[in-house]
This record gives C-alpha cells, structure tokens and sequence, in this order.
C-alpha cells in the first residue's frame, strides 16, 4: 500500500516534470517564432516594391519622393551610415578610456561606483536624450557653427553619447576577463601599466572589445526617436557636418502615419534594408564574441 | 503544482480580458482621417454629444488618405480630408466643412515681412537660398516642410509648388507643432502650418501684399487657402447627415471660427 502510493506520488511528479518542460518549450519558442512572424512580414510586404521599381533604383536612387512614386532610399543608406560613424567617432575613444580608466588605474571602490551609473545611462529612454539634443545642442550648434543645427554633427554627438554604456560595459567586461597572470607577467618584465595595457591586455581582450563596438554600431544604426528630433531628416546626402540627414529608421516612423498604399510598402522596404543591416551587425558580433570564448 | 499553474495563466487570462473590451464604448458614428481636422472634428463631436446623450462619435486620426481609403472601404462613415480629393478618390461625395488658411512663417526678429507666391514657390525649390535677396540679413534660409503625406505638404504642394518639387535638403518633421517648435528657434527657418495654429512664437508672412488673416481669406486677397473636407460613400444618411447638418449648422460653423479656423462662408 505504501508503496503503491509512493509509485503514484512519483508518477505524478514525472507528469508534473513533463508538464513543466512543455510549457517552458512553448514559451520559449513563441519568442522565436516572433521574431519568424515579424521577419516573414516585412519582408512579404517590402520585397515585391523593390523589385517592382528595380533593385537598382530603389537602393541607389538619390530622390525620395513617394507621393510621385519615386522611391530612391541612397540618401537615406548614407545617411545611416554618417550618422553612425559619427556616433563611432565619439563613442569609441570615450568609451574605451573610459573602460582602461575602470579597469586599471582606479580602486575597486571608483569601479563600483561609477560602473553601475554608466550602465543607468542605457535605461534613460532615447526621447530623453533627443530632447536635451533639440533643447541644448541644437542652438548651441547653430550659435556656434551655424547652419540649422539639426545636423549630421548634433545626432553623432547624441548617438555617441548612447552607444557609450555598451561599449564602456562589454570592454570592461572583456579587459577583467583577462587572466590577472599576463598583466603580472608584464609588469615583472617591467612595462609600465600603460604598456601593460597598450600591449598586453588590449590584444588579449580584442574581440572583445570589437564586439562592444559591433553592439554600439548596432544600437546607433536602430536608433530612430532620438535622430528624428536633432537631425533634421532631409532626404539628401548631407554635403557637410553641418547639414540635416535622414537616417533610414527616421524614414520610416517620420512618414509611416500617413503612408498609404506603395508608400506604404517602400517604408517595408526601407525595413528590410534596416533588417538586412542589423543582422550582419549582429552577426559578426556574435562571431568576434564567439571567438573570444574560444581563446583563453 | 497543477493548479497554480492553471490559477497563472487563469490570471493572465483574467488580465487581458479587460484589454480586449476595453475600446467598446459605444460607437454610432466613427469619423477618420486628417489630423490637422481632428482636433476641430473632436469639438464638433463633443457638442454634437451633448446635445445626443446616448450617442457615441468617435473621432481618429491616421491623415487624409487614410481616412479617404477608411471611407471607401467602409471602415468609417465619414473621411476627413485637408487636401482636394485626387484620382480615383473622385468618386466620393465631398462636403467642405471648414477652411483653412497656410501661413508661411519665419522666426519673429526676421526683418523680412512679405514675399511674393513665386518667391515662396522659389524657396522652396531651393533655388532661393538667402534671405539677402528678400530684403533680409545675408543669410542662408533653412527651409522646414512637412513629411511625404501629410495633408499640409499636400496642401502647399498644390497651392504653391504645383509641379515642382520641394528641394531634398529641406528640413522634414512630421507635424504642424514640430515645425512651429524649430522655426520658433531658428532666426533663419522658413516653413508653412495651419493658420490656426500661428502663435506669439513665430510671424507669418504678407503674401503678394495681403497679411496672412481671416479677412484677407475671406474677400480672397490671400490665396494660400485649403478646404477641409468631410468625404462619405454617397450623400450621408442618418446618424452621419445629422452631424454633418450640425457641422453646417451655425452652430457648428461658430465653432470652427472659435478655434481658428474658418468658415465655409
């Protein structure tokens, strides 16, 4: 009899067991299958206008004017890709100094301190972060240098500043990762601590540190809110620093409320242009980090 | 274990199914389209409410060729238009509920304070680039349009530029606020919204010598003037004659010139 309900008691929780394993598969793949359903969506939607107007003209034209059917995203290609290499320019030296500075000439104390309020940096929503752009770096721009001050240069500022917790966060990470052995060995060969870091530890943590950048890319390439308010969205290749430019993520949330019909589908488009972007970012990020893993 | 499992997901059930009914107020009459007519469109409801108790007018936005394709498929009564129908949209019966005046505004220590249609259309193009050559500082103009779109750009499109295209350098945002906020800021910014919406912050611009207000509109001195349109499958019937008879009305109409705009006569 004890026995009999022993054997129940444990049948039930093998049941249980199974039950839980179930849900847990469903759950989790209902997140991949999101991301199936979105991929499949904007690409069925996208697709069929690029070939329609010709891949060519579509992806290398240098005028956007949908409500006479012209569909030319170029402008908006560079201007995604000024805008993040601006971002770059002032993020990555930022960033990385500041990440050397945490982890080799500051006490556990500073570290702990300051490594957390740089990572609140990356909750602060981005329209937060445009808003100061309009209200203090807008005029400031224009007062300065002049031009409209919605610029290419206010938005690779704004972005620089965003993409600094990724970078800061990953290189550290990846610099403390080092086996604390080679800077002792280094330091014993008597290289100064810059040396030691110049030499030593930066190669060791190299990849890294790329996958930091790669993720910073990422995140300055998708970020729309913030470009929208400071860089002023003219669907023209910026001839200076100075002038606005339109990103592609800027395209689609500036125009999507009113767009009916092909204009509709061209802003698809522009998605499955973004889509395409963002996943080889993501995927030579994947690929650096997984090397890292690999080397000791 | 079995049953918690079942009480959770019970609960998240129980949570959504507000979310699910939570629009169902009671709708008789829907009304979609431009967003420059919304705000006034929501006046107009609001009154027509109170005068209804049990009546529900839903008033949204989503632009004038969303509503015109909402109104065609049936998907709302009535479509708001703040642009001429075009094409194959002709085929809908059109009611002109209100007008509307375009300013061409600048930043209010610009020294300049009138131009012409053709310089407007010519800055614009981009082919005028400096305030010098208006009278002004010598300066280059940063020109704010509206986006691909909106009924404003179409609008301004028709009334000013015709066939010619705003230049790809302008500077683009997405509504009349925006642009207002930018040249509010910019000494040197030129742009167009609503008359109505024309504040302390900015100056609008003499036209071919006619100040942007409701006189010079009416006697037709001003001509950067466009129609808001009510647009319906066929003449409307019931519920949506009524509140268009009510928009007409005087009443209605005393509304629209209360909150800027102007009306049909």
């Amino acid at each position: 009899m004890a026995k009999k309900t022993k054997e129940r008691g444990k049948n039930r929780l093998e049941r249980n067991d199974r039950l839980v394993r179930l849900a847990l598969l469903v759950v989790a793949f209902s997140a991949v299958s999101v991301l199936l359903v979105i991929t499949v969506f904007i690409v069925q939607q996208g697709t069929p206008i690029m070939f329609k107007y010709g891949l060519k003209s579509f992806l290398a034209g240098g005028n956007w004017y949908p409500s006479e059917k012209v569909f030319g995203l170029w402008p908006m290609i560079v201007g995604s890709l000024f805008v993040t290499a601006g971002a770059l320019v002032i993020g990555i030296p930022f960033g990385l100094a500041c990440a050397i500075v945490l982890t080799e000439f500051s006490s556990k104390k500073v570290r702990r301190v300051i490594k957390p309020v740089i990572e609140l940096l990356a909750g602060i929503p981005s329209v937060v972060y445009g808003f100061m752009g309009v209200i203090i770096l807008v005029p400031f721009i224009r007062q300065t240098f002049g031009g409209p001050g919605l610029s290419v240069l206010a938005a690779s500022i704004v972005l620089g500043i965003m993409i600094l917790p990724t970078i800061i966060s990953i290189s550290v990470d990846s610099l403390q990762a080092v086996p604390p052995s080679y800077r002792e060995g280094s330091i014993a060969l008597g290289a100064t601590r810059w040396q030691t870091v110049k030499m030593v530890l930066f190669p060791a943590a190299r990849s890294g540190i790329i996958a930091s950048i790669i993720l910073g890319m990422g995140r300055a390439v998708g970020e729309t809110m913030a470009t929208i308010m400071i860089a002023g969205n003219a669907a023209e290749i910026p001839r200076s620093l100075l002038a606005p430019v339109r990103t592609l993520t800027s395209n689609i949330a500036l125009e999507m409320s009113y767009a009916t019909g092909e204009h509709r589908e061209a802003l698809f488009a522009t998605g499955v242009i973004l889509f395409i972007i963002i996943m080889v970012l993501n995927t030579v990020a994947n690929a650096t980090s997984s090397r890292r893993r690999r080397q000791p | 274990m079995r049953f918690r499992f079942a009480r959770i997901f019970l609960a998240i059930a129980v949570a959504f199914f507000p979310a699910c009914r939570g629009g169902r107020s009671q709708t008789d009459l829907t009304l979609a389209g431009s967003t420059s007519i919304q705000p006034f469109a929501d006046k107009w409801a609001e009154v027509f409410m109170e005068k209804h108790p049990g009546l529900g007018v839903n008033v949204q936005g989503g632009g004038s060729s969303t509503g015109i394709q909402a109104c065609k498929s049936g998907a709302c009564q009535i479509g708001m238009s703040s642009r001429e129908l075009k094409g194959d949209e002709k085929d809908l019966f059109e009611i002109v509920v209100a007008r509307d005046g375009l300013a061409i505004i600048v930043h209010p220590t610009n020294p300049v304070r009138g131009v012409k249609l053709a310089e407007v259309k010519q800055i614009f193009s981009g082919d005028l680039r400096s305030w010098k050559l208006l009278g002004g500082k010598d300066r280059a103009i940063t020109v704010v349009t509206r986006e691909e779109g909106s009924g404003t750009r179409g609008a301004f499109q028709e009334l000013v530029m015709g066939k010619t295209r705003i230049f790809r350098g302008a500077i683009t945002e997405d509504s009349n606020g925006t642009v207002r906020e930018i040249i509010a800021q910019d000494p040197c910014a030129v742009g167009f919204i609503s008359l109505g919406l024309v504040n302390e912050q900015v100056r609008s611009l003499d036209l071919d010598g006619a100040a942007a207000n409701d006189e010079n509109i009416l006697n037709g001195r001003y001509k950067l003037v466009r129609p808001f349109l009510f647009v319906s499958l066929g003449e409307p019937a019931g519920l949506a004659k009524e509140f268009v008879d009510f928009v007409l009305s005087a009443e209605g109409q005393a509304l629209v010139k209360k909150e800027g705009l102007l009306p049909i006569k």
